[in-house]
């Protein structure tokens, strides 16, 4: 590391420089995002501090919270969840790459079929119980129980039940080849509990650093470390709190009150006023989540791969970006990808906003000139509206009569989405392209949001899932993205940052783009300076 | 005499014709809510799940909490539990419907209390200040400063007051407000000072002007003009001719405004992260809790139906005429 590096790594750990100023300045001195990103976490990581109470403000709590992993909805019932409990993968914060956390290791079969995963020998439950390979057992049981109302169901789903405890080892066979397995099992549902949660799925009993002490769901959560965690490089305040506070400007003054170390979902239209509070930093990080335009490809009009092309060089993403997420986000190429994935097609042109040709293939679509209905409601992402009125403006200059609906907030999931042919979204991003594309854009999947139905694009899922040969796949999922970003019902303007806020006295790893709030894991990882 | 001899005292009846039409009103407006939240988009189920329902789970909710039954039957079942004072559990985290509520409750009503303390006798002062310099230059400005807090949404004049005193000059507790047990304590009194201040502010303007008018337009009657004929002087009309004929207009106002506080508090407690029931009433909404939803309906209206019927036996307390019929 140069000497320069250093010094502006030791700007961002004491607070002077914020993470995206960083990667900006190494990337000035010839160091690739990634690389500068490791870096700064090397730096950050050098001399932990135990001690002292965290204390969060957070979005997304609700007195109808349920400490139950399985329904975790939100952010706040996944930090408390991720404080008492663990899976057996985590997702590394830098390269997004399946780490061993509960499970020790794990070998695949060569078809990526059969997969053996060593259970980590002499992690206790916080009521004392050693953590066995039959508890996990139980716990993948439990989830992935059709009659089950967990989250994770839909990701089981590709596991069944051919799963079993073999010596330490829990053992998974497939039906079919899945190279992304261990990606599955750090979803944050699937937190293991002693006896898989069969008795008290609620009790908030785990393997995870703290114990909950006080649980008011909507209200506050409070956590106490524990003593006997099994590992040492991890959990380093005594305790944290997290106090409930869903409306923004409220959130916003307790972090400028300096009632609160941490606080989520920052507004960017503010952000730029909160950085200038002393002792506020901002954490962001590019995320996997991103905003989007979908259409049902089987629904006229939008069934012309013409009209579908005319809109996506009609939009301005630049424009976007800059007036809806104020520069905390980067724009979308129209497939659902982007460098936050492991074998990210990074070969593909990024499609420019061009007045000409979205008019050229307007005209050529033949379409007879009547509305075309665009559904929106800031349900879907703050801003929604706004970024409808934007692409209207811009369509307009091609001479495409996009019309916006607006619809109410409530009930959008249900009622709009999924539903009607062309409206607004958001997708969260997922651990791996794999399990984004498995998720929306088979041909079977409940959320085919743009009745995305094609066997050859299946066909080429599916190998790229058993493939094992990093190469090989990522050419695969190079000619997927470019069948979805030419011919699908999607478009992307944007990928959005996670924007959280803290103190600058907090350190560590605060940002992952797996999730905001460092994926959840903030209070295992953050420490105050000393 | 005579008449109260021969049957019940006619308050007494008032009374008692009052309790039995709000008991109704309760009912009623627990069904209207039931099938109110029931025509809502969207089910719990989904809510819950929210995007990241599969239709496996959302069957698996319906099945359990008995959705695939017929409105009026579950409907009859919640009225069972609540008429013997069980309201039953939330769908989405079990717990126990009357052990929050009581708790939210007891937060609201301690937050609402604290405000009117405040806000009747400052607005009822004020409004009598206001009569006594009438047209003139207190008067005027007690007027556009009232106009001026009318005016105002009450979730910005929560962040304005949240601005000036939690973050500008602090003197107060901004968000969150949590207050510590036992509720009933000088440390949760100085806690909840600025959402307290919020509520005296957006109600004391109403119940002000509303003191105000009902006292000038007794004033402007021709009992007073008398009176002043006669040569009494200022105070002695006030005390004994115009203040016990616009007391009645002044409960009212005074009742509705309290209820208001109690039921209307709820944007205030988002703003200042108050655990209270407008939080809790919110959150279940937004899932379609349908047991909290009801519970916390039944609890806003009861409490509005009440504060009303106490309103309308006050003003009749007031009011000689109908105290004592013929």
């Amino acid at each position: 590391m140069s000497n320069e590096l250093k010094h502006l790594g030791l700007k961002v750990v004491l607070g002077r420089m914020n993470r995206r100023d960083f990667i900006g300045r190494a990337a000035a001195l010839g160091v690739a995002a990634p690389l500068a990103t490791q870096l700064l976490s090397s730096t950050a990581r050098a001399n932990p501090v135990r001690g002292g109470h965290l204390v969060l403000g957070l979005n997304g709590g609700a007195t109808t919270d349920s400490l139950d992993p399985g329904l975790a909805p939100s952010a706040v019932p996944q930090s408390v969840n991720y404080a008492w409990g663990e899976t057996l993968v985590v997702t590394d914060p830098n390269d997004g790459t399946a780490q061993p956390w509960l499970a020790e290791s794990w070998e695949a079969s060569a078809d990526a079929k059969t997969w053996a995963f060593r259970i980590r020998k002499g992690v206790t439950f916080s009521n004392g119980k050693t953590m066995t390979v039959d508890d996990v057992v139980a716990t993948l049981k439990r989830h992935s129980d059709e009659n089950s109302k967990s989250g994770a169901l839909g990701i089981l789903k590709a596991i069944g039940q051919n799963f079993r405890a073999d010596g330490d080892n829990l053992v998974i066979e497939l039906e079919s080849g899945n190279a992304d397995l261990p990606y599955l099992l750090s979803d944050y549902h699937i937190t293991i509990q002693p006896n898989g949660g069969f008795d008290a799925p609620a009790a908030g009993i785990g393997t995870g650093a703290y114990t909950v002490e006080v649980n008011e769901p909507g209200v506050r959560h409070t956590l106490v470390r524990r003593d006997d965690h099994w590992k040492s490089d991890w959990a380093y305040v005594d305790s944290a709190e997290i106090l409930v506070i869903n409306d923004t400007t409220a959130r916003t003054a307790a972090m400028s009150g300096g009632k609160v170390h941490v606080i989520n979902r920052v507004d960017p239209k503010t952000v730029h006023l909160l950085k200038r509070v002393p002792n506020v930093k901002i954490n962001n990080v590019s995320g996997r989540g991103h905003y989007v335009f979908v259409s049902h490809v089987d629904t006229p009009p939008f069934d012309n791969v013409d009209l579908g092309l005319a809109l996506k060089y009609a939009i301005n993403r630049e424009e976007i970006v800059d007036k809806i997420l104020r520069g905390f986000g980067t724009v979308g190429n129209d497939f659902p990808i982007n460098a936050a994935y492991a074998f990210f097609p990074d070969s593909i042109p990024q499609r420019e906003f061009d007045t000409d040709k979205a008019a050229f293939h307007y005209k050529k679509s033949g379409h007879d000139g009547s509305p075309i209905v665009l559904r929106t409601s800031n349900a879907a992402f703050g801003g929604a509206e706004d970024a409808a009125v934007l692409f209207q403006q811009t369509c307009q200059a091609a001479g495409i009569p996009l019309e916006i609906k607006r619809e109410p907030a409530d009930g959008y999931w249900s009622n709009v989405w999924n539903v009607q042919p062309f409206c607004v979204s958001y997708w969260s991003g997922r651990p791996t392209q794999d399990q984004m594309y498995t998720v929306a854009y088979q041909s079977e999947a409940d959320w085919n949001d743009t009745r995305w139905k094609r066997p050859e694009f299946d066909k080429m899922m599916i190998e790229a899932r058993a493939e094992l040969d990093a190469g090989r796949r990522k050419e695969i999922y190079t000619s997927m993205a470019l069948m979805l970003r030419d011919e699908g019902g999607l478009i992307v303007p944007m990928f959005n940052d996670f924007i959280d806020a803290s103190t600058t006295r907090l350190e560590g790893q605060l940002t992952d783009p797996s999730a905001p709030l460092s994926n959840a894991l903030l209070i295992c990882r953050a420490w105050f300076a000393s | 005499m005579a008449s109260r001899t021969s049957g019940m005292n006619p308050v007494v009846t008032l009374l008692l014709q009052r309790i039995g039409i709000g008991f109704v009103l309760i009912i009623a407006i627990s069904f209207l809510l039931f099938v109110g939240v029931e025509m809502l988009p969207g089910d719990f189920a989904r809510n819950f799940l929210g995007q990241s329902a599969t239709p496996e789970a959302v069957a698996n909710i319906r099945k359990e909490l008995g959705l695939d039954e017929p409105l009026l039957s579950r409907y009859l079942g919640w009225l069972g539990g609540m008429l013997t004072g069980d309201f039953g559990h939330s769908w989405a985290n079990k717990a126990s419907v009357n052990e929050q509520l009581f708790k939210r409750l007891a937060n609201t009503l301690f937050l609402a209390t604290t405000a009117a303390l405040f806000a009747v006798p400052i607005s009822v002062g004020l409004g009598m200040v206001a009569v006594f310099f009438r047209n003139k230059l207190p008067d005027h400005v007690i007027n556009i400063l009232s106009l001026a807090a009318i005016s105002m949404p009450e979730f910005f004049i929560g962040y304005l007051i949240i601005f000036a005193f939690a973050l500008l000059w602090p003197i107060g507790d901004g968000p969150p407000i949590i207050p510590s047990s036992p509720l009933l304590s000088l440390a949760n009194v100085q806690l909840i000072f600025l959402p307290a201040l919020t509520l005296v502010v957006v109600v004391l303007a109403a119940m002000m002007r509303m003191t105000r008018a009902a006292i000038l337009n007794i004033m402007e009657s021709a009992y007073i003009e008398t009176a002043e004929l006669k040569g009494l002087n200022m105070m002695t009309i006030i005390r004994k001719h115009a203040a016990p004929n616009a007391i009645s207009p002044i409960i009212n106002v005074v009742a509705l405004n309290l209820a208001y506080l109690v039921v209307g508090v709820i944007v205030v407690e988002v703003i200042f992260a108050y655990p209270g029931m407008g939080q809790y009433f919110v959150d279940a909404v937004k899932v379609r809790d349908m047991p909290v939803v009801q519970a916390c309906g039944v609890v806003f209206a009861g409490v509005y139906i009440v504060l009303n019927m106490l309103a309308d036996v006050g003003a009749i307390l007031a009011n000689p005429r109908l105290m004592h019929p013929k």
